[in-house]
């Protein structure tokens, strides 16, 4: 193999980039001289680095090399185009559905874009915002300019200086102190693509005010082949919350890759799960800096891989000053020839002391040839610390088959019935309770799932 | 042999005695009472040298010492044992191997020949017994796994075997059935004697039925407000702490 | 926060003069001259006569390795190595090998004796049975091996390496590099072509080898570095069990230690291998030390076969090394009993690899780090389950233990299953030495440096109880040594 710089993700950017129609390079072009010089850095950045390759330490189980070599292209801008190409139907909200009430917002982007049709957004609170990333940029620079690369930093790695390169819209939900949003804001991201593959790399802030509460939903869907490269930046003010819900179920020809960076001030609590069971490799990253004493991480994740699908959970929790907590539970099933991968990195620094880190990951290896791969990492440079975490893999548990069997259900269906069980403990972490409900029956819709 | 003179401390800022003054001569038992908060298990801590409680006045003489400036296996050493009111487990070593350490660190210390093998076990199979103790308890690792009452008892075996000029018991009552309490307390009666001198701590008078003290004092908010004999105990345990300005409901 | 800096301060009192083995032997030394070209190589293969395969294989290792490069994965940071500055062969000057003891230089049975190692098999008591024969590795050669003869009397042979080139040349051949492959790494191929000597070890069928066999290394001379090779077979149904330990002298430089490490164990045989590290760590400043980067492997080939690996790390500026087990036989076990001990400017990153072949294959892996001063010390392990390891078993148990806040315990498991009839069970914590336990066993009457050994040795328990015995004892007091002055 070559090294990680491959010839071939310099001819991925040039291609992609002559393809930019007019225009997005102008819209691109708005948020002045700061942005236009993060968007040259995060090109130049990637030429450097390239699409990770498992020699990559931090992509030692999950290769985007074959991305390199597909030849992406941007969406054409506007509503259907002519290739014969329509967009899935728009699902209902994920919670929605289960309460009867509208979302306070519900965007809808279509190929990484808002699309203004399908989008709603109700009365919100004074001050609130949540709308279009690009429409943002061109009325009110100054909202959000700032905001920009603030917690995801090209550095970090080859997808966040591609997406920086190339985001040409995406979401802002701005959240001033004190409010507490009742309703969630819902993001569903489409993608509508044919044979012809195309690409989008979508910028997500959200960014929540001092002491106030939100739950922001997202649920990933689509048809065709493409490359969703989203980066969400999250910044949690003090005592503030965010309960972070995720859905991913792309197309099974798609690559997903969602890079979360999180900053949580003083008391803040950030909770997030990603359902992941879309995509044919996928990568769900967060990387976490808990900068605020008695602030809290709570990362989950469920997944259920299948086919020939690569799942991949990718977790930094860096535990920047003293009296912070975290927890992660990532729980999936594996089926088929599918492979998950879980890689988690608890990091405590000099002096951050009384820190509080848990993780567990458990997979379930469901066939012959599926696989499980993970790394559950302790970097700890301070001494007064209470750390662990815990990894198992294995299959159904007999004795519980068994004792359904001999209850009368069949062994498939006791099968499905406790691998669905296994994926519910995950989502019973979950605080509020109409999130679990809504991801619970998901759960079973996809188990249901041929 | 103790003696305690305008005893000031505080913990994070915040001062919990308030000027304690306490004389125990050689074999007497002194008993401590008070309700909660009231700076009783400071006392016992400062005593044995814990870090963390700052003495910002007064002194402690211990057996013609100056007992604030030993390190805590000084104070060992020098003959203070305290009974711990939650004894601290310690994974992986015995039982055995502990006890036979502390008592040779102590008599090291105290310039007495160290006890081999064969002497420690033949010492601690006697006090063992007298304690009701099984010998698995000695094998299994220093009081994990152990019952609240077990825990206790350890506690009292290892008093039995360093044989202290002064044992404090911080709160040894707490948690203990009645049958523990009366080995405890029996555990306690055997060492009584005019070299071996007490200070009970305690809440409740129940434990001062089976080990009846001297001398009985009273701790509220840091000082000693009262003291007398044991029927003070008795007296306590009718009215409460009211009449000191102590509402214990609230 | 008083109590861990009084002990920080008392470590840093008592570690400059701790490290009792660090005298030097005055002894009349031949060397290689300083450098690595292949003339270097054909020096030492010249020296110990070599039979003209061995030669081109060690050359074969030499050409691989001038185009490999240095691993820099390891969480350990040191000034480059410059390979040319080494001598790559000392060895004591004597006229031949010596045939017995009695004519062993004199000089270096007194350097023993100084580490507590016998050599005089006479001392024995009449009627006593032996309970450790021992191979003494001074520098590059072996100096000494006792109860040759009467191990021979069990079909059993530990000698030198080097002899059993050249008395039995068809074991090592078969084996020599048939567990870590002259190409296997950067450290193991530089040994491929530069090991100067170590340990051979072959255990015939159904023998239960009657006594510990115990390697000696000590590194003495100067800009010296060991290149030790050490080869252990069982055959079918048979049992040894091998401990090494290891010291250097105190120096302010930082000397080489490469060593390569194959064992390989058949059908229902065990091979028990302990290690207690200590060569010399460094100052409290971190000036000189060994730089250990060792390669350790064995090979479970045949059906329930086991092998067990047990070390206690306290020694070394930079620890690099992962005893592995290839469970390649149905039903073979491996097993990793480790305590790493980093006090000062010490870096160890250290684990091991357990690769599942095999069907219902078992192993565990327990390990105790501690870490003190200003050290770094990581765990890193691979599990591997093949997809033919049906019924496979791991369980893992990482413990770091910190002591003092300026020190770091890092935790690195890579988990790999591919197959779901396979159970993995993995379990990390860290944690600091608590006060309350500290304050308990002062309160006891035990000094502050008692109380934090008795601590840690409770910690280490469950890996010092896999020790033999008669290493078991010293390894205990090891651990004190090591800690002393530290606490948290």
């Amino acid at each position: 193999m070559d090294d990680a710089r491959t010839p071939t993700s310099s001819a991925w950017v040039d291609r992609f980039e002559a393809a930019l129609a007019e225009p997005v390079a102008s819209a691109a072009t708005v948020g002045g001289d700061r942005l236009a010089a993060l968007r040259r850095a995060g090109r130049t950045r990637f030429r450097d680095l390239g699409f990770p390759t498992r020699r990559v330490e931090a992509w030692k189980y999950t290769s985007l090399a074959e991305l390199a070599d597909t030849p992406h292209l941007p969406a054409p801008v506007g509503p259907d185009g002519d290739d014969g190409v329509s967009a899935p139907p728009v699902p209902p909200p994920v919670l929605g559905a289960i309460e009867g009430a509208a979302p306070a917002a519900r965007l809808v982007l279509v190929n990484g874009r808002v699309d203004a049709a399908l989008s709603s957004i109700g009365p919100l609170p004074d001050g609130v915002v949540a709308g279009s990333l690009a429409a943002a940029l061109r009325d009110t620079p100054a909202l959000v300019a700032d905001r920009l690369g603030a917690a995801a930093a090209i550095d970090d790695g080859a997808l966040i200086a591609l997406n920086t390169a190339f985001f040409d819209d995406g979401v802002v939900v701005i959240v001033p102190p004190g409010v507490e949003l009742a309703a969630p804001v819902e993001l569903t991201l489409i993608g509508r693509a044919g044979e012809a593959p195309l690409a989008w790399h979508p910028r997500l802030i959200l960014a929540v005010g001092a002491g106030s509460r939100v739950t922001v939903v997202e649920h990933h869907l689509g048809g065709g082949r493409y490359f969703s490269n989203l980066v969400t930046e999250v910044a949690v003010g003090a005592g503030a919350r965010l309960g972070h819900y995720r859905v991913q179920a792309e197309a099974a020809a798609a690559a997903h890759v969602s890079t979360i960076t999180a900053r949580l001030e003083r008391d803040a609590v950030y909770e997030t799960l990603t359902l992941s069971g879309g995509a044919r490799v996928a990568r769900n990253e967060v990387r976490a800096v808990v900068a605020g004493t008695g602030a809290e991480c709570r990362l989950y994740g469920a997944y259920l891989a299948r086919g020939r699908q690569i799942l991949d959970n990718t977790t930094v929790i860096d535990h920047a000053v003293p009296g912070t907590r975290s927890r992660q539970v990532f729980q999936g099933a594996i089926d088929d020839q599918a492979r998950g991968v879980f890689q988690g990195k608890v990091v405590v620094r000099p002096d951050a002391q009384k820190t509080d880190g848990y993780q567990l990951n458990r997979a379930l290896l469901l066939s012959e040839r599926a696989e499980i791969d993970s790394k559950p990492e302790l970097e700890i440079f301070a001494d007064d610390v209470k750390c662990s975490h815990g990894a198992t893999a294995g299959e159904i548990d007999d004795s519980q088959l068994f004792y359904l069997q001999s209850r009368g259900i069949g062994r498939d269906e006791a099968r499905g019935l406790l691998t669905r069980a296994f994926l519910g403990e995950v989502i019973a972490e979950i605080e509020d309770e109409r999130v679990r409900a809504a991801l619970g029956d998901l759960v079973g819709a996809w188990m249901d799932r041929p | 042999m103790l003696e305690i003179k305008t005893l000031h401390a505080s913990v994070d800022g915040k001062d919990i005695l308030a000027g304690v003054d306490l004389t125990i001569g050689a074999g007497e038992v002194h008993a401590i009472m008070g309700p909660n908060g009231s700076g009783k298990s400071t006392l016992a801590h400062i005593l044995a040298g814990r870090d963390g409680y700052e003495v910002t006045g007064g002194s402690v003489t211990f057996a013609g010492q100056d007992l604030l400036a030993l390190e805590p296996e000084e104070r060992a050493a020098a003959g203070l044992f305290l009974a711990f009111q939650y004894p601290v487990e310690i994974p992986g070593v015995s039982n055995s191997t502990f006890l036979k350490t502390a008592l040779n660190a102590v008599r090291r210390q105290r310039g007495e020949p160290e006890l081999d093998a064969m002497e420690f076990l033949k010492l601690i199979r006697a006090r063992t017994r007298r304690l009701e103790m099984s010998d698995d308890m000695l094998r299994r690792a220093v009081n994990v796994g152990f019952s609240g009452g077990e825990k206790k008892r350890n506690e009292v075996l290892q008093m039995a075997l360093l044989e202290p000029k002064l044992a404090v018991l911080d709160e040894t009552d707490s948690g203990l059935d009645i049958d523990a309490l009366k080995i405890v307390a029996d555990g306690v009666n055997a060492l009584r004697g005019p070299d071996h001198a007490f200070l009970v701590i305690t809440h409740y008078q129940r434990l001062l039925t089976h080990i009846v003290p001297d001398h009985v004092h009273v701790l509220v908010r840091g000082r000693i407000v009262r003291s007398g004999g044991k029927e003070l105990a008795d007296e306590l345990e009718r009215n409460g702490y009211a009449e000191f300005g102590y509402d214990e409901a609230a | 926060m008083a109590a861990t800096v009084d002990t920080v301060d008392t470590v840093h009192a008592v570690t400059a003069q701790k490290y009792k083995y660090g005298f030097f032997t005055d002894i009349e030394v031949e060397t290689a001259p300083k450098g690595l070209d292949e003339d270097t190589i054909r020096f030492i293969s010249a020296k110990k006569g070599e039979p003209a395969w061995l030669l081109e294989w060690r050359l074969k290792a030499f050409r691989h390795w001038q185009g490999m490069v240095e691993p820099s994965w390891a969480k350990v940071a040191y000034d480059p190595i410059d390979y040319q500055d080494i001598h790559y062969y000392a060895a004591p000057k004597t006229k031949a090998r010596p045939k017995s003891l009695d004519e062993v230089d004199p000089e270096l049975l007194r350097t023993y004796e100084k580490l507590g190692i016998p050599l005089r098999e006479q001392e024995l008591l009449a009627g006593v049975e032996p309970t450790v024969a021992v191979d003494a590795v001074f520098d590059s050669v072996s100096v000494a091996t006792t109860f040759k003869a009467k191990l021979e009397e069990y079909g059993v042979i530990f000698c030198s390496i080097s002899e059993a080139v050249e008395k039995h040349p068809e074991l090592v051949r078969k084996y020599l590099g048939s567990v870590v492959p002259y190409s296997d790494n950067y450290f193991a191929t530089l040994n491929s072509a530069v090991f100067t000597d170590g340990s051979f070890v072959y255990v015939p069928k159904g023998v239960r080898c009657p006594m510990e066999l115990s390697t000696y290394f000590r590194i003495n001379a100067q800009n010296t570095g060991q290149f030790e090779r050490t080869l252990i077979i069982a055959d079918p149904g048979s049992y040894v069990s091998y401990l090494e330990g290891c010291t250097a002298p105190q120096r302010d430089e930082n000397q080489l230690h490469a060593a390569v490490v194959e064992l390989i164990a058949h059908d229902d045989a065990q091979i028990k291998y302990s290690t207690v590290q200590n060569w010399y760590p460094g100052d409290e400043n971190g000036v000189g030390g060994i730089y250990n980067f060792v390669t350790k492997r064995g090979a479970c080939r045949g059906r329930n076969s086991k092998i067990s690996w047990t070390q206690v790390e306290t020694g070394s500026a930079i620890t690099w090394k992962y005893p592995s087990c290839i469970l390649q036989g149905d039903g073979s076990v491996g097993e990793f009993y480790s305590v790493a001990i980093t006090n000062n400017c010490q870096q160890a990153d250290t684990g091991t690899k357990m690769i599942h072949i095999g069907r219902n294959t078992r192993s565990t892996i327990v390990s105790k780090g501690i870490s003190a001063g200003r050290s770094q010390n990581t765990y890193r392990g691979l599990v591997r389950i093949q997809p033919g390891a049906e019924g496979a078993r791991n369980y893992t148990q990482c413990d770091s233990l910190l002591i003092g806040d300026r020190c770091g315990a890092h935790t690195v498991p890579y988990i790999e299953s591919r197959n779901r009839t396979a159970r993995v069970e993995h379990e990390a914590t860290t944690a600091k030495i608590s006060e309350d336990q500290l304050f308990y066993c002062r309160q006891r009457g035990l000094g502050q440096e008692d109380a934090v050994s008795l601590i840690v040795n409770g910690f280490c328990k469950q890996v010092l109880q896999e020790l033999p015995m008669e290493f078991a004892v010293e390894a205990q007091k090891l651990v004190g040594i090591s800690l002393e002055g530290s606490v948290g």
